[in-house]
């Protein structure tokens, strides 16, 4: 009787801990299609690439209007991204009955922007260099270490995204000129294949729950 | 004869036993043996300070009854209060005293040996 209320009162303290200082309604589902809006972003763009030669270097001038589009796909991709992110979790946060928008939350946006926006200004600054080569590279190490940074404020296994975008990332600064290919695997495979360990690890627990009651 | 032998050892086993627990729960802090207190206590252990509006969403409880359990935290010295102006509005923020952290984490151990003994 007294032991069961020592355990109830673990349980509930660490409940609260983790409650109160991470977010932990981040949907799966989310992540795999962002991930395969990636891969559909990376497809258009080969289409565009395909017929250049100016495919491993776009060193040269004129590709103004070529490089704006890429642009527009990635923006389009992320921005899809980001929608469907936000609907899917708000879905989930309010199944959860916890609070999409407190202090948690806006923490964790705190400490995901100041890597990515750091990334986004330092990738624009590239291109206005012509440095189209590192791009790719910039942005996976960056979005990367968004992820590593916000990661203590919400799921793990977000850490473990974060760590792979970096190494893919620094794979890619290796093989400059493989860009788009290293950045389909970094934003699509990876997202598919973290948001389905995510999306398993929610229907694991949500069993165990309705076993329980 | 034998019998008083066996009885006796069996007695002698049961009050060590007895007296460990007793050890232990000398360690169970009473100012920490509530619900409420102990959720207010767990939030500030991994946040560095949080709002009254904070505490009460967490915890579910009324203002009344958050109010008076944070008082009774505050007189044991366990958690501070910290007032300040944000745009000129006043804005409440608790946190948790040194002497808390310490306090807290006996608390937790002694509840860990209690469930494994």
């Amino acid at each position: 009787m007294t032991d069961n209320k020592y355990l109830n009162d673990l349980s509930e303290i660490k409940d609260l801990m983790n409650r109160s200082s991470r977010f932990l309604s981040l949907s799966g589902m989310s992540g795999i299609l962002a991930g395969v809006y990636a891969l559909i972003g990376a497809d258009i763009a080969y289409l565009l690439l395909k017929n250049k030669t100016v495919y491993i270097r776009m060193q040269s001038s004129g590709n103004a209007e070529l490089v704006l589009k890429l642009m527009l796909i990635a923006i389009t991709v992320a921005l899809l991204a980001i929608i469907t992110a936000y609907i899917l979790t708000r879905k989930k946060a309010i199944k959860n009955k916890e609070n999409m928008w407190d202090q948690t939350t806006k923490s964790m946006l705190v400490h995901f922007m100041i890597p990515l926006v750091t990334g986004g200004i330092f990738g624009l600054i590239l291109l206005n260099h012509e440095h189209y080569g590192i791009m790719a590279p910039i942005t996976l190490i960056f979005y990367g270490l968004a992820l590593v940074n916000v990661s203590k404020l919400t799921l793990d296994t977000v850490k473990y995204l974060g760590i792979s975008e970096i190494i893919v990332g620094l794979f890619s600064a290796i093989y400059v000129g493989y860009g788009l290919f290293f950045w389909a695997f970094g934003f699509g495979i990876l997202h598919i294949v973290y948001g389905g360990i995510m999306y398993f690890k929610e229907k694991s627990t949500a069993n165990t729950q309705s076993r329980q009651e | 004869m034998r019998f008083s032998i066996v009885s006796t050892s069996l007695n002698s086993s049961l009050s060590n036993k007895v007296k460990n627990i007793k050890n232990i729960i000398q360690h169970i802090n009473k100012a920490f043996d509530h619900r409420v207190r102990l959720g207010i206590m767990s939030i500030l252990m991994v946040n560095d300070t949080a709002e009254f509006t904070r505490l009460k969403e967490l915890l579910g409880v009324t203002d009344g009854n958050l109010a008076s359990h944070i008082k009774s935290l505050e007189k044991e010295g366990y958690i501070m209060i910290i007032k300040q102006f944000i745009n000129n509005k006043p804005n409440t923020q608790y946190a948790v005293s040194k002497e808390g952290k310490i306090a807290f984490k006996k608390h937790l151990d002694a509840l860990e040996k209690l469930i494994k003994s």
